[in-house]
């Protein structure tokens, strides 16, 4: 059993990944003064509390106004700042979709977009503060990375990864605790999925929230003598067609888990590849194309069949139409 | 420049538009000679920036929000020197720099990408953010349309900039009274401007948007209130300088046949002479 998976067994402390985030750039911050925090009203759930303190002046509050928060955060760009936009995801991606084709994504801007409180973070507030389109949004412009972090620990190290690539992206961040996966050294590379834990009989590919879930699922399945094989996908885009194209050829089916609709997302980026490369079957989960009903995120996640025991029948299922 | 020869010069902007518009066979030429002087008054007499240095972080930033009258606003960077005059024939042909709205990337002097209404000016608040917390003295200025104000999001960015006492940020409304399909008050009607930029704690200027010593007047440095962003709502023609044209709704992106197209080029050289 590996290091990892012995970490998410027994009853890991859970951590708020925005933690990690506001703590990350609050450090940075403090060595470069061209960082700046950009939100709409949101010092409190972007936890930038502590930012707006040290630095009131590079704390730029727009109100409640996210089309003129992404154009404001274009222009402070060009004008040499290094902007990081922290808003609930829902809101930033949905509300100001075009400022962040035209303004970030096409004009190409120095803008690191940071969607806070993503997937169902919200829970119970419902489908208007769910975002569980922005993969799909996102990733459908030209220029932007879509990386979502799994744990506390890659949430650090792609922050600060971000300020070292020149060039927007969209960083998706939840508030739903998770445990830590990743040793503290870990460097995150874009476009590169972690190989969580080994295994020839089934791939399951996860990010974000889903994939500490994914680890419990290879950890039932092993219990019946399946060995699946766990990537973590933080990078959406550009996905890492190579370990897509590895998996299909070496595990032969894939089921992917993400806390999004199944119309656009991390499964139809894998399988857009899968199609290309390797065709195996592949099962999709997520939230199947409907407003979710009233529920926390966990609640909703394993109501969409993503508990470990779900993921793992998934995988069970899916290995019986193997070729 | 004196305003004599600016009224000279945005003339033959006006002229090289027509003809590109003419051999391109698409434009939005009404729009582009409503905003034919205030270009030139920018590039001509306000703004400090330099071809050879397009990306100095001191220059002054101009953001033309209203991108479909793009054409124009390249004939002007090629007539500073961003762009060799040459490429304006190339406006809108296959794999062309210059397509119908600037592009930063691939134009040298745009500063942002425009095209959708309503973006240039929330991106030049932020410019002129940028600019207070580097205690800079660049300038940052944005064109609007006046049918262009009707986008929710220029209101956000209005709020914004006089909360954050942007005195280094101007705003020109080029108010031709016309939108793409009709007259604004048989729309959705925007006027006063003035009052509703006051309204909103800007500094507001009226003047005649043809007018070169209006122009200059406006845009200098020493007419700007302190802690306030400032709005100059400029009267403009849609159409001006062509009498066919002059405040005629259809010439919103109409292509004029070769007969207009001479009689246009008449009337904008004798102006000029």
């Amino acid at each position: 059993m590996s290091a990892v998976t012995e970490q998410v067994r027994g009853n890991p402390a859970l951590h708020d990944c925005r933690d990690a985030f506001t703590r990350t750039l609050e450090a940075m911050a403090a060595v470069n003064s061209d960082i700046v925090a950009v939100c709409n009203d949101s010092v409190g759930s972007s936890k930038l509390g502590g930012f707006k303190e040290k630095w009131p002046e590079r704390l730029i509050n727009v109100g409640i106004a996210e089309q003129n928060m992404v154009g404001v955060a274009a222009g402070l760009a060009n004008g040499g700042k290094l902007p990081f936009v922290c808003a609930a995801s829902c809101f930033l991606t949905g509300r100001a979709l075009e400022q962040i084709k035209a303004d970030i994504a096409y004009s190409n801007t120095n803008v690191k977009l940071c969607g806070i409180s993503s997937g169902m973070a919200y829970g119970e507030l419902g489908p208007t503060h769910h975002s569980i389109e922005d993969f799909a949004w996102i990733r459908a412009l030209p220029n932007v990375p879509v990386i979502a972090p799994a744990d506390s620990i890659e949430t650090a190290a792609a922050a600060e990864w971000a300020v070292s690539h020149v060039g927007p992206i969209f960083l998706r961040l939840s508030r739903v605790g998770v445990p830590d996966l990743f040793s503290s050294d870990h460097k995150f590379e874009l476009g590169r999925a972690d190989l969580m834990r080994e295994g020839a009989d089934v791939t399951i590919i996860a990010n974000g929230v889903l994939t500490h879930r994914a680890m419990f699922a290879a950890d039932l399945l092993s219990q019946s003598g399946i060995a699946a094989r766990v990537l973590n996908m933080s990078t959406v885009r550009p996905i890492d067609a190579e370990a897509i194209e590895k998996a299909a050829r070496e595990t032969g089916a894939i089921v992917t888990c993400e806390e999004h609709t199944i119309f656009g997302g991390l499964g139809s980026a894998v399988a857009e590849v899968v199609v290309d490369v390797h065709p195996v079957p592949m099962k999709m989960l997520g939230v199947p194309g409907i407003f979710a009903p009233t529920g926390s995120a966990n609640f909703l996640l394993d109501e969409f069949g993503m508990s470990p025991g779900g993921i793992a029948e998934s995988a069970t299922r899916l290995i019986d139409k193997k070729a | 420049m004196y305003p004599e020869e600016l009224a000279i010069l945005a003339n033959r902007i006006r002229r090289r538009d027509l003809q590109a518009v003419f051999e391109a066979g698409a434009g939005h030429i009404g729009g582009e000679m409503s905003v034919a002087d205030i270009l030139t008054a920018l590039y001509f007499h306000t703004m400090s920036v330099d071809p050879e240095n397009p990306l100095d972080p001191n220059r002054d930033r101009l953001v033309l929000s209203k991108g479909h009258t793009a054409c124009i606003l390249y004939v002007t960077l090629a007539e500073k020197g961003f762009i060799a005059k040459r490429d304006v024939a190339t406006f809108l042909k296959p794999y062309s720099a210059l397509n119908g709205h600037p592009n930063r990337v691939k134009v040298p002097g745009v500063e942002t990408n425009t095209g959708p209404l309503g973006h240039g000016l929330p991106v030049g608040v932020g410019m002129a953010k940028a600019a207070k917390l580097d205690a800079a003295a660049w300038r940052t200025f944005v064109i609007t349309g006046d049918g262009e104000m009707q986008e929710g999001s220029n209101w956000e960015a209005i709020m914004a900039a006089a909360q954050f006492k942007l005195d280094n940020l101007t705003l020109i409304i080029d108010h031709n009274r016309l939108q793409q399909g009709a007259r604004l008050a048989e729309t959705i009607n925007m006027s006063p401007l003035s009052k509703r930029l006051e309204a909103f704690g800007w500094a507001v200027e009226e003047i005649d948007g043809h007018d070169m010593e209006q122009l200059c007047s406006a845009l200098s440095p020493e007419t700007v209130t302190l802690d306030r962003p400032k709005c100059i709502v400029a009267h403009t023609n849609k159409g001006s300088g062509i009498s066919f044209m002059s405040d005629r709704v259809e010439w919103h992106h109409k292509v004029p046949d070769a007969e207009q197209y001479r009689q246009a080029a008449r009337e904008l050289g004798e102006a000029s002479n």
